[in-house]
C-alpha cells in the first residue's frame, strides 16, 4: 500500500479538546460538586502484613460532621469480590482489607464526612487492632516454599506460572555457535499521573440509578462496577465526559468506585472519593511492573540470533491487579523486531506484601523491550560486532511482512531498516560517535545508545484466555455513532472516556475525511455507559485504529445513505451520482446537485422523498471488532496478540559524571513509524511524553521499599518525575509504513517513546561504561547506583 | 492532605509575635513563606495549635549594609534577596546559592529566615551561613540574643531556637580582604531543583600572584548539619590551588565528614561526592577570582 | 474552628469570604470561589498544578493558607483571557503547538509561562525550562510547551503573527 494522501488526516490541525483546558474549563472529577456531597478519607495499614483483629470507630464517629466509618467486613457482606482475571477462585478481594492487611498503605477503613478535612480528622481517631505477621518482600524469596504466604487461601505466592515453548528451542540452542545469559532488572515504577484517581457516586433512589463520575480509563468498568455492587448494568450510569488528568493505563480505580458506590447507596448522599497523593502512592494500587528477566540467547558467530529463552518474574504486590496479565501481552512481540526462530517464555507472577500494580503504558512491553535490547547489545559485545550492524542483520526485512513470530502473532507491516537508517542519518550518528570519542579522549564517560523497539497496538484481550483458558473471550470492539440533524449539523458520539489522547479530534478528523466535511463543524461527544455502544476503552494504543475504524465505518454508512437520498431525489440510479464535500451531484452534469442541508432536510422531514425502506433521520453506527481478533490461543499458547505494530528507533547521546553518577542526556532523536498519523501534533505529543516518562523509568523513578516493606518513595519529594530540566529537547523523524489492516493505514501510538526510551538510555549508559569494562542492566540507573559501580574500578576523578 | 486544625494570627510586630508564641505554650509556629512548614502541616507531621504569620512585619524585612556585615531581615523573600544589589556585591556566595534553592515559585514565597529555622540538612542557605560564619539575631519576650551559626544547627531539622523565639535578622560577615574574591557553589541533587544530596560552598581570596590568602569551605547535605571544613581551608591557604592541592582538600573533606545514608544515597556515595564537589567549588571560586579585577 | 474573614482580588474582582485557618488558598479558590481551573496534584508543593499569580508573582497555592492571602491580588488561569471566550496570545500559542494533552498541568504551566513573559521579552530555551521547571507534566515531555512559549514571545514582540486559521 503506497503512502496515502488525505485532506484532513495527517494534516496539522489544532486539537478540539485543547481549548477548554486552556481556559481552565476542563471538568475533572475534583470539579464535580453536587449538593450535599460527602467526602471520604482512608485509614491505611502501617503494617506490611497483619491480621485485622478489630476496628473501633467510636471516637471517629463522635466527631461532628462524620457520617460513617465502613470496613472490609461491610464491603464483604454488601458487595461481590473483585475478579483477578486468573484461574484463582480463592482470591477474593474487596475495596477495603478484609481479615488481613497485606501491604503498607492498604485501605482498612473508610471515613465519610462533610469535608475532606473532617474525614481526615476522624480517620486519625479510628483504632485498628493489628496483629503483625512476618511479611515477604523479596519476590525471589516469595517463590520459595518456606516464605510467608500473602494469600494463605491460595496456598502459595505464585499467582501464575507457565512456560511456553514456541519452536525448536532446545535444538536451536544445541546448534548455536555461541550463547550468553544475562539478568535484567526493571524496578518498580509506574505512570503516576499528575491527577490522582477520584470518583463521585450519587444514588438516585427515585430512578434507582447510580451515577458515577470518575477519572477512569478501564475496559468493562461500568460492568464490573455494577456486578460488584450486585446491580444490573442498567442501574449504573458512568459519565464518560469527565476529563481525566492523565492515566497511561493505571486509572482503573475499581475498588475506589465500588466503595464510593456502596457508600452513596448506603448514605443516600453523593460521595466523593478523591485520593490525596499519599493515598494514591501507597494505597491506590497503581504501581507498575517490578520485573526480573533472566534471558539466554543462542546465536551464530555472525550474530544471527536463533533462539531466546526468557524467564520473567514479576512482583505483583499483594493483590493480582493487572500484574499477571501484564506478563502476557508482551508475548505478542516477544522477540521484538527481530527474526528469531524459536522462543521459550516463562512467566511467573508472585505476590509479596507490597502495593499492587495496575496496567502501565505498554502493558509490560517496555520492560520486555529493555531486556531484549540489552540482550542484543550483549551479543554484539561478546562477538566484537558493531551493535547497529548486528541489529541490521537480525531486523525483519520489509519484504518479509506480514511476518509471524514464533508465539503466533503476525506483524502487519514495517520497514525497520529504513526507519533505522533515517534515524541514524537524522541524528547524525557518525558525528555523535565522533563527539563521544572526543569526550572520552578528554576523560569523560560518554556513550551513544541505539534501540529498536516495537509498539504493538490496537488492543486485544488475547492474553486473557492465554493466561486463563477458562476465560474464553475473543471480542475486543470499539464503536462510534454519527447523527446529522435536521439542519445538517453533525454529532459524533464516542463511547469511552479520554485522558489527553485527543480522541475528539481523532473522531472529528476521521468523520470529516470520509464525509468530506470540515472537522471544525463536527461535534464529538462522549456517551455515558447507558447510552454508549460497546467499547473497550483507550488501552493498548488502540483508539486510532479502533475509534478511527469505527468512526470511518459509521461515516461510510452515512455517506452511502446520503448518496442514496440524493440519487432518489435526482431521479437516477445510485451509480449515476457522485459525492463531493457532502453534496450529491449528477455525474454527467455536476451542476445538478443537492446540498448537504437539503439532504438532511429530506432525511428528517420528507419521508415521501426517501428511498424505499430507508429509515427516517440521518444517522449511522458501526461496531468494529479488532482486526485479526476473534481467535482463541492454540493449545501451545500461540495467539495473535495485537493487530498492528508500530516501530521506533531511538538514538541518544549520554554523558555520565564519574563521581556524582548523574546522566546528562541529549541530543535525543527518535525515528517513529506508526503508519498514517491521523493528527501529527497529537502523535508527536504522546511520543515526546512517552520519552519523558521513559527517562523517568530509566534514571529517576522507583517505588522503593525497605526490607521491612515500608514504601520509602511515597511522595513527590522522593518519587521523582522528570521536569523540564531532566528531559532534553527531542527530535522526531517520521516514517509511514501503512498498516494493511486499518481504515487509513494508521497504527496506534499512545505508548510511543515509552516503549523504547528506557532501552535506549540503558544502551547509551552501557556504551559509556564499556570504557571501564563495566555494564549494568538495572533500572532506574540512579546517580548513586552508577557512581558506586564506577567507584568499584576507579577511586578518584 | 488537609492540615489538622490550628489557630491563626497575623502579627503586626516582632513583640507581638513573641507574645503570641509565649501564649501558645510551646505549641506555636511562625509561618513566613510556608514552603517547608505547609507540607509538614498538611501531612500532619507538625501540629501546632497556633500559627503566627509574620508576613507583614516591617522589622523583619530589609537588607542593610553595615561595617563588614550585611544584615538581612528574616522574612526577606529569597527571590528579593537574589535581586538585591547589595547582596550581589557584598555576599555573592549567598546569591549564587540562592539561585539553586527550589524553584522560582518557591523562591517567591520562601524566606531567608524560614529556611534557616527549618534547618533542612540539604538547605543551601544554611550551608552558606555556616561557611561564612553568619550570626542569627533572635528575639523573645525575654529579650534579644545573638546565636553564632556554629551553635545554631543542632541536628537535622533541629535548631537552638526555642518554640517562643522569633528569628529577626541574619548577619553575614563581608570579607574585606585585599585581593580578588571568588565564590563557588556546587550541589548534587537528583533533579535540578531537588534537595541537595550533597553540596559544597567555597569563598576565597587570591592575591595578585594568584596565591590563596583566605578560604572558607563548607559541606552540606551529607550530614545532619552543614559543616565548615577548616582543615581543608587551612591546607589550601598559601597555595595556588593546583590539582594536588585540590586532591589534598578532597581527602580532608572525605575524612572530616560522617555522612548519612537514606533512600537516595549511601554514606559512601555522599562522602565520594562531597570530596569531588568541594574540589569543583574551590576550582570554580579560583577561576572566578582569577577573572576578577584586583 | 477559627474562621477568618478575608478579602482578596481574584482576576480583577474583589471577593469577600470566610475561611478556616487551615484551608489552603487553592482549596479556597476552587471550593469557595468555584474557580476550578487551578488544580491540585500533590498538595505538598512539588507538581506545580496549583500555580497562580499572587501580587504578580507565580507561587504554589497549595503551600499557602487562604488567610495568608487576605488583601492579596491573585490571577488564576481563568483570568488570563483578555475577555470572556477569547484566548490570550500565550494560550493561543499553546493551542497552536499542542502544548497540552490531558490539560491537568496546563493552568499551572500557563501561569508560569505568563509570569516569565511578563518580565522577559526574549526568553532563551534555558529561561523557559527554568520558568516551567517547577511544573510537572506527564503527558507532553515539555517540548511543545517550550515551543509554545517561544512562539508567544515572538508574537508578543510583533515578530510573528498567526496565519489565518483553518482549524
Amino acid at each position: 500500500m503506497a503512502e496515502p494522501s488525505f485532506r484532513y488526516i495527517a494534516k496539522k490541525r489544532r486539537p478540539k479538546e485543547d481549548r477548554r483546558f486552556l481556559a481552565g474549563s476542563g471538568r475533572f472529577v475534583a470539579d464535580v460538586a453536587l449538593p450535599g456531597m460527602l467526602h471520604v478519607a482512608l485509614v491505611a495499614s502501617p503494617y506490611p502484613f497483619a491480621r485485622l483483629r478489630g476496628i473501633d470507630a467510636k471516637a471517629a464517629l463522635a466527631l461532628p460532621g462524620v457520617r460513617a466509618v465502613v470496613t472490609g467486613e461491610d464491603l464483604a457482606v454488601a458487595t461481590d469480590p473483585m475478579m483477578s482475571g486468573l484461574d484463582a477462585p480463592k482470591l477474593r478481594r474487596y475495596p477495603l482489607a478484609h481479615g488481613m492487611a497485606r501491604y503498607v498503605g492498604e485501605w482498612v477503613a473508610a471515613v465519610v464526612a462533610d469535608s475532606r478535612a473532617l474525614a481526615e480528622d476522624a480517620a486519625e481517631l479510628v483504632e485498628v487492632d493489628y496483629e503483625p505477621l512476618t511479611p515477604v518482600i523479596d519476590p525471589e524469596r516469595a517463590i520459595l516454599p518456606d516464605a510467608p504466604i500473602v494469600h494463605p487461601e491460595h496456598g502459595s505466592n505464585v499467582l501464575f506460572r507457565h512456560k511456553w515453548t514456541w519452536g525448536p528451542v532446545a535444538e536451536d540452542f544445541a546448534a548455536a555457535d555461541q550463547s550468553l545469559s544475562l539478568r535484567a532488572r526493571w524496578h518498580r515504577s509506574s505512570t503516576v499521573p499528575i491527577e490522582t484517581f477520584g470518583v463521585v457516586a450519587q444514588w438516585n433512589y427515585a430512578n434507582q440509578l447510580l451515577d458515577i463520575w470518575a477519572s477512569i480509563q478501564m475496559p468493562k468498568y461500568p460492568d464490573q462496577l455494577a456486578r460488584a455492587l450486585r446491580m444490573p448494568g442498567n442501574a449504573v450510569r458512568v459519565h464518560f465526559d469527565v476529563d481525566v488528568g492523565g492515566s497511561y493505563g493505571v486509572k482503573r480505580g475499581l475498588k475506589h468506585s465500588i466503595l464510593a458506590g456502596y457508600l452513596a447507596r448506603r448514605l443516600g448522599m453523593p460521595v466523593r472519593l478523591m485520593e490525596d497523593r499519599l493515598e494514591n502512592m501507597r494505597g491506590g494500587d497503581a504501581q507498575g511492573p517490578d520485573r526480573i528477566f533472566d534471558v539466554e540467547a543462542a546465536f551464530t558467530k555472525d550474530g544471527i540470533v536463533r533462539s531466546l529463552k526468557i524467564r520473567a518474574l514479576d512482583d505483583c504486590g499483594a493483590h493480582a491487579g493487572r500484574a499477571p496479565l501484564q506478563l502476557g501481552k508482551p508475548v505478542g512481540a516477544i522477540c521484538g523486531p527481530y527474526r528469531v526462530n524459536s522462543v521459550e517464555y516463562e512467566a511467573i507472577s508472585v505476590t509479596t506484601n507490597k502495593t499492587p500494580q495496575e496496567a502501565v503504558r505498554g502493558f509490560g512491553q517496555s520492560p520486555t523491550n529493555f531486556a531484549l535490547e540489552t540482550t542484543i547489545d550483549r551479543i554484539a559485545a561478546q562477538l566484537g560486532m558493531d551493535r547497529i550492524e548486528l541489529r541490521r542483520a537480525n531486523l525483519i526485512r520489509k519484504e518479509e511482512f506480514p511476518y509471524t513470530i514464533p508465539s503466533g502473532s503476525t506483524y502487519d507491516s514495517g520497514d525497520y531498516h529504513q526507519v533505522l537508517d533515517k534515524a541514524l542519518a537524522a541524528a547524525g550518528h557518525a558525528a555523535l560517535l565522533r563527539r563521544r570519542d572526543a569526550a572520552r579522549a578528554a576523560g569523560k564517560l560518554a556513550g551513544v545508545g541505539v534501540a529498536c523497539c516495537l509498539e504493538p497496538s490496537g488492543g486485544n484481550s488475547a492474553f486473557e484466555p492465554l493466561f486463563n483458558p477458562k476465560n474464553e473471550t475473543t471480542t475486543w470492539m470499539e464503536a462510534c455513532s454519527i447523527k446529522v440533524d435536521l439542519y445538517g449539523a453533525v454529532v459524533v458520539s464516542m463511547n469511552t472516556s479520554s485522558s489527553g489522547q485527543g480522541h475528539e479530534t481523532l473522531a472529528a478528523t476521521v468523520v470529516g475525511e470520509v464525509l468530506e466535511r470540515d472537522p471544525e463543524t463536527i461535534r464529538v461527544v462522549h456517551a455515558d455507559s447507558l447510552t454508549a455502544l460497546p467499547s473497550n476503552s483507550p488501552v493498548g494504543s488502540r483508539m486510532a485504529i479502533m475509534l478511527g475504524g469505527a468512526a470511518a465505518g459509521a461515516a461510510k454508512k452515512l455517506k452511502e445513505a446520503v448518496m442514496a437520498i440524493g440519487a432518489k431525489k435526482l431521479g437516477v440510479a445510485a451509480d449515476a451520482v457522485e459525492y463531493h464535500d457532502g453534496e450529491v451531484r449528477l455525474r454527467r452534469d455536476p451542476a445538478q446537485k443537492l446540498s448537504w442541508e437539503a439532504i438532511a432536510e429530506i432525511a428528517h422531514r420528507k419521508f415521501h422523498e426517501l428511498p424505499a425502506g430507508m429509515e427516517p433521520g440521518l444517522q449511522a453506527m458501526h461496531v468494529l471488532e479488532v482486526p485479526t481478533g476473534g481467535t482463541l490461543p492454540t493449545a501451545d499458547g500461540r495467539v495473535q496478540m495485537y493487530p498492528c505494530y508500530a516501530f521506533e528507533t531511538h538514538v541518544v547521546y549520554a554523558e555520565i559524571d564519574r563521581i556524582t553518577g548523574q546522566v546528562a542526556l541529549g541530543p535525543y532523536l527518535v525515528g517513529h513509524d506508526c503508519g498514517t498519523m491521523i493528527n501529527p501534533d497529537i502523535v508527536h505529543g504522546m511520543t515526546y511524553g512517552g520519552i519523558a516518562h521513559g527517562i523517568g523509568a530509566a534514571l529517576y523513578e522507583r517505588f522503593r521499599y525497605d526490607e521491612t516493606g515500608q514504601l520509602l518513595s511515597g511522595t513527590f519529594m522522593d518519587y521523582l518525575i522528570p521536569s523540564a530540566h531532566e528531559v532534553p529537547d527531542v527530535a522526531i523523524v517520521d516514517h509511514c509504513t501503512p498498516s494493511p489492516l486499518t481504515a487509513f493505514g494508521q497504527k496506534g501510538s499512545g505508548e510511543a517513546g515509552y516503549l523504547g526510551a528506557p532501552a535506549a538510555i540503558s544502551c547509551a549508559v552501557n556504551d559509556a561504561l564499556a570504557a571501564l569494562g563495566l555494564k549494568i542492566a538495572e533500572l532506574p540507573m540512579t546517580p548513586a547506583l552508577l557512581s558506586d559501580l564506577i567507584a568499584t574500578v576507579e577511586r578518584k576523578t | 492532605m488537609k492540615a489538622a486544625e490550628f489557630d491563626y494570627a497575623r502579627a503586626g510586630s516582632v513583640a507581638e509575635v513573641c507574645r503570641l508564641l509565649d501564649g501558645a505554650g510551646g505549641e506555636g509556629k511562625i509561618i513566613a513563606g510556608g514552603q517547608t512548614l505547609v507540607p509538614l502541616l498538611v501531612m500532619r507531621l507538625a501540629r501546632p495549635t497556633l500559627v503566627v504569620d509574620v508576613a507583614g512585619i516591617g522589622e523583619l524585612q530589609g537588607i542593610a549594609d553595615g561595617a563588614g556585615v550585611v544584615t538581612i531581615g528574616a522574612a526577606t523573600r529569597q527571590a528579593d534577596a537574589i535581586a538585591d544589589a547589595t547582596l550581589g556585591r557584598r555576599t555573592p556566595l549567598l546569591v549564587k546559592a540562592l539561585k539553586m534553592v527550589g524553584h522560582p515559585q518557591t523562591r517567591n514565597r520562601g524566606t531567608i529566615g524560614g529556611s534557616l529555622a527549618n534547618a533542612d540538612p540539604a538547605a543551601e542557605i544554611g550551608l552558606v551561613a555556616r561557611t561564612l560564619d553568619a550570626e542569627l539575631v533572635v528575639r523573645s519576650t525575654k529579650g534579644e540574643r545573638v546565636i553564632p551559626i556554629e551553635e545554631f544547627f543542632l541536628g537535622a531539622m533541629t535548631t537552638s531556637l526555642a518554640p517562643e523565639d522569633c528569628l529577626t535578622r541574619v548577619r553575614f560577615p563581608v570579607w574585606q580582604d585585599k585581593g580578588r574574591l571568588g565564590t563557588g557553589f556546587e550541589e548534587m541533587s537528583m533533579r535540578r531543583s531537588d534537595f541537595a544530596l550533597v553540596s559544597a560552598s567555597c569563598q576565597l581570596v587570591l592575591d595578585a600572584d594568584g596565591v590563596c590568602r583566605r578560604l572558607a569551605l563548607g559541606i552540606g547535605g551529607a550530614e545532619p548539619v552543614p559543616r565548615r571544613i577548616d582543615a581543608a581551608a587551612k591546607r589550601l591557604v598559601g597555595t595556588r590551588l593546583e590539582a594536588r592541592d585540590l586532591d589534598a582538600a578532597t581527602r580532608e573533606v572525605e575524612a572530616a565528614i560522617d555522612p548519612i545514608a537514606d533512600v537516595h544515597a549511601s554514606a559512601d556515595y555522599r562522602r565520594r561526592v562531597a570530596g569531588a564537589l568541594a574540589a569543583r567549588a574551590i576550582e570554580a571560586a579560583c577561576a572566578e577570582a582569577l577573572a576578577a579585577k584586583a | 474552628m477559627s474562621q477568618h474573614e478575608i478579602s482578596l482580588t481574584v482576576n480583577g474582582r474583589l471577593h469577600r469570604g470566610r475561611a478556616p485557618a487551615r484551608q489552603t488558598l487553592v482549596d479556597f479558590l476552587r471550593d469557595e470561589l468555584r474557580l476550578t481551573g487551578t488544580h491540585t496534584g500533590c498538595e505538598h508543593g512539588v507538581c506545580g498544578a496549583c500555580s497562580i499569580l499572587l501580587d504578580g508573582r507565580p507561587i504554589r497555592s497549595c503551600l499557602m493558607f487562604a488567610v495568608q492571602a487576605d488583601g492579596a491580588t491573585i490571577t488564576t488561569v481563568e483570568g488570563l483571557a483578555p475577555e470572556p471566550g477569547a484566548l490570550s496570545v500565550l494560550q493561543d500559542c499553546f493551542w497552536e503547538t499542542h502544548a497540552l494533552q490531558c490539560g491537568f498541568c496546563t493552568p499551572g504551566m500557563l501561569i508560569a509561562a505568563h509570569a516569565l513573559l511578563m518580565k522577559e521579552a526574549a526568553p532563551t530555551e534555558e529561561d523557559i525550562r527554568d520558568a516551567i521547571g517547577g511544573n510537572l507534566c506527564r503527558c507532553t515531555g515539555y517540548k511543545q510547551i517550550v515551543d509554545a512559549v517561544k512562539l508567544a514571545a515572538e508574537r508578543l514582540s510583533g515578530l510573528n503573527q498567526p496565519a489565518p486559521r483553518h482549524g
